[in-house]
């Protein structure tokens, strides 16, 4: 056999074992999902994200719709219906005993009840819900911005993150049951956005969609907007908190900056 | 008697005069570039399957259907005595894909998925671990590409090489021809096909992939909200972003048939050591010599 066919062929074989190992690899540690090297350093890409994105958006806001292009009801996701005890509690006097409580780093903690929530000048947003699984939807969302309430509390220097604290338990497990969290930045906690909604659709806010009270961050995906919150604290860091990645989807793997 | 031909090339040794001669075809930014999209795109669409399957459904518009119909395509099972049993919905015609899409895997491990699970990475269900890969193999594409444009720019390879000419197009029919005869040409440049196929890919699909992947973050939507106005809404974006998937998974299917058909071995060490075996120079009927 001439030689040069021997060689085409050695040298084909290799590229294609070579190519197809890496390959065959790479699918191997990426379906390791414990928290290895190589997802932490793939991970990092979305700090890459926050950073570009935060100094591309400014302050630049959410595009906004008009009634028009509400054409169907808000689609609820995640916890619908929370069976906690002090919920339900506060569901049968239709919230009129709720109260969101404001602490952690500020001078001022606040203890506000829905009445006074909804005194405050408030917002209304005709915005698109984008999903992380991809679907989005259009609809309207009137609240108190958040900013306002921060405002009230007076943050000290150091706070660095808002800590979202909810009534619902999404999971159920040997090690106890979890709550909803979440953390979002303090230039998305005064994005004029970013509002605290008790309104959907011109009307009050269903349970489903996270009456009495939610939150919205328009900038970013919908894990970010938690919804039944309860509690509201500042903070420096969410190290301590849950398992330290700054929210119930964080602490399973999702990206803590949801603008992509 | 093309056939023949090749044969008669292949067999002849080393030093046989019927071949031409070897010329450097590929700058080590060409060669360098190529194989890291290679990997990117191998990565993107693994991962890219694995987030549509988070929500296999795609639609037209701003925002998805679930109260009105906007949808163009959708993926699921449904149950039965004999089992699941997996569709695909395309523009309102019902297919039975089951095996495929919509239910896949053996006996017990029948599951109801989109794609199945040796076309997504992770192989199992992680939207979580889908993303984190696709955004940043979708980095490392982006960042390659412009790389890329910049020494191409510079080089002159995209001028002379991808830039395709009125020569070119006018060549168009007879390149065609040739290629379905299967008679290529070994040369020092692109042929017209070439051309069109690489500079759509550069220039248009991957482009548009990028487009489309950022009209679909919200935070692009607030800095560059005429991204998502420009494909007439996220959810078309995200159509678009599917369809130009499949486009560049036709493109490499065809890229991979031109590469076993106009010899393997020179075409891949071109693009590995940027070194390519021409054609013998043309005497009165050069196709005779075409390989």
């Amino acid at each position: 056999m001439p030689r040069e066919l021997l060689q085409r062929r050695n040298f084909l074989r290799g590229l294609t074992a070579g190519a197809g190992g890496i390959a065959l690899a790479g699918c191997d540690l990426l379906d390791d999902t414990s928290d290895s090297r190589v997802r932490r350093v793939l991970a990092s890409a979305n700090d890459l994200s926050y950073r570009v994105q935060r100094l591309l958006q400014g302050d630049a806001l959410a595009p906004e719709f008009t009634r028009a292009d509400i054409r169907q009801p808000q689609r609820p996701n995640g916890v619908a219906h929370p069976q906690d005890e002090d919920y339900l509690a506060l569901a049968a006097g239709d919230f009129a005993d709720y109260r969101l409580e404001v602490s952690g780093l500020v001078e001022t903690p606040l203890s506000l009840s829905r009445e006074q929530l909804q005194a405050m000048p408030a917002r209304t947003q005709i915005t698109r819900h984008d999903c992380v699984e991809g679907w989005s939807c259009i609809a309207e969302w009137t609240g108190v911005p958040l900013s306002t309430v921060l405002a009230m509390a007076r943050p000290k220097s150091q706070v660095r993150f808002v800590l979202l604290r909810c009534f619902d338990t999404i999971e159920r497990g040997l090690s106890g049951n979890v709550k909803y969290y979440e953390t979002i930045d303090m230039v998305d906690a005064l994005h004029p956005q970013t509002i605290l909604a008790y309104g959907l659709n011109q009307g009050p806010l269903p349970i489903e969609n996270g009456a009495p009270l939610r939150l919205r961050v328009e900038r970013q995906l919908g894990y970010k907007m938690a919804k039944y919150v309860r509690a509201i604290e500042l903070v420096s860091t969410f190290a301590d908190v849950g398992d330290g990645r700054g929210g119930y989807w964080e602490d399973r793997g999702y990206d803590w900056y949801a603008g992509i | 008697m093309d056939d023949r031909n090749r044969q008669s090339r292949r067999s002849a040794s080393p030093a046989a005069g019927k071949r031409g001669p070897l010329i450097y075809r590929q700058s080590i930014w060409t060669r360098t570039t190529h194989w890291v999209w290679a990997v990117c795109l191998f990565f993107l669409l693994l991962s890219g399957l694995q987030i549509f399957n988070a929500h296999p459904a795609l639609y037209l518009g701003e925002q998805s259907g679930f109260a009105f119909d906007n949808a163009v395509l959708a993926i699921g099972a449904t149950q039965d005595e004999s089992g699941l049993k997996g569709y695909t919905e395309i523009l309102g015609w019902r297919f039975d894909t089951t095996g495929l899409l919509g239910a896949s895997g053996e006996g017990f491990l029948q599951e109801v998925r989109a794609f199945p699970a040796w076309a997504t990475l992770p192989s199992f269900q992680s939207l979580a671990d889908g993303r984190v890969i696709h955004f940043f193999f979708a980095w490392l594409l982006s960042a390659t590409l412009i790389v890329w444009l910049l020494a191409s720019a510079i080089n002159g390879h995209l001028r002379n090489d991808l830039l395709p000419r009125l020569a070119d197009l006018r060549a168009l029919p007879r390149d065609l021809a040739i290629h379905l005869r299967f008679r290529f040409h070994h040369t020092g440049s692109y042929n017209t096909l070439q051309k069109l196929a690489y500079f759509g890919v550069l220039f248009v699909l991957l482009p548009l992939m990028v487009a489309t992947g950022l009209a679909m973050s919200p935070g692009m939507n607030a800095t560059l909200p005429w991204l998502t106005d420009l494909f007439v809404g996220r959810q078309t974006a995200r159509t678009i972003h599917f369809v130009v998937m499949l486009a560049l998974v036709g493109f490499f299917l065809i890229h991979m048939a031109m590469i076993l058909a106009a010899d393997p071995f020179n075409e891949l060490r071109s693009i590995v050591t940027g070194w390519y075996r021409t054609d013998p120079p043309k005497n009165a009927k050069g196709e005779e010599h075409a390989a």
